[in-house]
């Protein structure tokens, strides 16, 4: 699904990751932990191609990220559902509206997908939200519409960065709840998180790899976890 | 990786903008909007006026041509006793030439009107030596003019050939230019209403990156970001123009009526005539075009930039 191969990343003031190597299976389900700033957010980008590494290979569906075009960039994102800490939403369009988007970018037929559009939002429990702007949303609200937005497009890759960073314990363990339900499903799960509690209560209900990232490198989280 | 597939034409493009459900995902607010509309409007405006000056020009050159070209005159500057005979010396010069369909001599008191707006009502043409004039009118194919005026030097000494093309010329060929001016003029409005648009393209694409971010990461292609602003700043370039085309046209109509006399003159006939009014639709349709073209360019230069 995606690998990265010696893969190092600079932002010009020095180099922020280092011969990192990891690989996404499928269906598997990976935690990413680590202190502020160790890199985490900027292994999720090199993981969806928002940057390029800088040495080594990143591959993503089979494809070197260096060669691939805009087009291909595109495409690739349809098959990854991506979850900010932020969530990052068209302002000013409605709750379903946003969570049709990648539909909408894909040309699919909007109207037709209404049903199931429904569906999701009642899965994650903002069927009531439905006409509801993103500001007018709680933190935990806006973080299952990132979700529900994710998986629309029922991707093979679901990356969270941080999802749980701006709610409170019970609505992490409802985002929990939901990524461990897609992983039941077949997906692919990276979730970055600082969140050790989190890690804790996904270990005791599914099988998971945790990776630590220090000194610019990753590695596999030791049994304290 | 992305097959590679034929490039579609510019007016396929363009249906295609107007297609699929992309048009929400702009924000609709902001100075451009009523930016681009204004100056759409303001510069079609503008447009309508150069339109119907080159117009304008164009019937003026036209009918300067057509009513002075199949014309001419023979002057006869003869002594005060020989007038008579030279004239109808001349005359029989004229209607045995090839060429010419008539050639009349003018009276005294057509003369005497066409001095009066020199010299007032009461000129006695007899106190002055004023020369007899002959029109000549011109069949088609026309006459041989060099060999008319070795004629009339031989037969008539007192006879001068004028064929007006010493002052048509520069009239017609002054004419010609302002309608060239106004075409000019219409190639910059057009080039000026590129530039307006492209920089408030610009300046909504820059505004909306954080909009670009979002569609990248749910996987939009640029052609899909471009379109939505495209189709956004198409609209509204065509809205405007179509505004300030209307406005121009209204503003021609209620020119007031130069009369028959002053249709001649390019700034008093300024206007449309019968079907030249379909003209101006081609206003809103070119600002359009040129607003799909410079905003397409600038999104995906934008799009290109922005990583």
């Amino acid at each position: 699904m995606i690998e990265l191969q010696n893969a190092a990343y600079n932002y010009g003031g020095g180099e922020l990751l280092s011969e990192v190597s990891l690989k996404l299976a499928p269906g598997s389900f990976h935690f990413l932990t680590g202190p502020s700033g160790a890199g985490k957010s900027t292994l999720m980008k090199l993981c969806y191609m928002e940057l390029t590494a800088t040495a080594g290979q990143a591959r993503v569906f089979g494809n070197d990220v260096r060669n691939m075009t805009r087009d291909d960039i595109a495409e690739a994102r349809r098959r990854i559902g991506i979850v900010h800490q932020d969530c990052r939403f068209l302002d000013h369009l409605p709750l379903m509206q946003n969570i049709a988007l990648p539909l909408s970018v894909s040309g699919k037929d909007v109207e037709a997908e209404k049903g199931n559009l429904r569906e999701l939002l009642k899965w994650v429990g903002l069927d009531h939200q439905e006409n509801a702007l993103p500001q007018e949303l709680s933190g935990g609200e806006r973080q299952r519409a990132a979700l529900a937005r994710a998986v629309i497009m029922a991707p093979d890759v679901v990356l969270a960065d941080e999802p749980t960073g701006n709610v409170d314990s019970e609505m992490s363990q409802r985002l929990l709840q939901l990524l461990i339900e897609l992983n039941k499903m077949g997906k692919t799960i990276l979730v970055a998180t600082h969140d050790l509690a989190l890690i804790r209560m996904a270990k005791s209900q599914v099988n998971i790899r945790v990776l630590r990232i220090a000194n610019r490198r990753v590695q596999l989280a030791g049994a304290d976890l | 990786m992305t097959p590679k597939s034929s490039q579609p034409g510019f007016v396929d493009t363009m249906l295609e903008t107007f297609q699929g459900d992309n048009a929400g995902v702009v924000p609709a607010t902001g100075h451009t909007a009523w930016l681009t509309v204004f100056a759409s409007g303001a510069m079609a405006f503008l447009a309508v006026f150069a339109l119907a000056l080159s117009l304008a020009t164009g019937r003026v050159a036209d009918r300067w041509a057509d009513e002075l070209a199949r014309t001419a005159t023979v002057r006869i500057a003869a002594p005060v006793g020989q007038v008579d005979a030279q004239t109808e010396a001349a005359l029989n010069v004229l209607r045995t030439t090839p060429g010419i369909s008539e050639a009349l001599a003018l009276t005294d008191e057509e003369q005497n009107a066409l001095l009066t707006p020199w010299f007032g009502s009461e000129l006695d043409l007899e106190s002055l030596p004023v020369p007899r004039l002959i029109e000549i009118v011109e069949s088609d194919p026309g006459y041989d003019r060099d060999g008319l005026r070795l004629r009339l030097a031989g037969e008539v000494p007192g006879a001068i050939l004028d064929d007006h093309s010493r002052w048509r010329a520069p009239l017609v060929a002054a004419a010609n230019r302002l309608r060239s001016l106004g075409l000019l003029v219409l190639v910059l409005i057009a080039a000026t209403t590129a530039v307006i648009v492209t920089l408030a393209a610009g300046s909504a694409l820059a505004a909306n990156q954080q909009v670009i971010s979002v569609l990248r990461l749910v996987g939009a292609h640029d052609s899909y970001i471009a379109r939505a602003f495209v189709r956004r700043f198409t609209l509204r370039a065509l809205a405007g123009s179509a505004m300030g085309t209307l406005a121009g046209c209204v503003a021609i109509l209620l020119m007031p009526d130069p009369g028959e006399v002053a249709q001649n003159n390019f700034l008093t006939g300024l206007g449309f005539v019968a079907s030249q009014w379909l003209w101006p639709l081609i206003i809103p349709l070119l600002a359009g075009a040129v607003a799909f073209a410079a905003t397409r360019t600038a999104a995906f230069r934008a799009l290109k930039e922005l990583t």
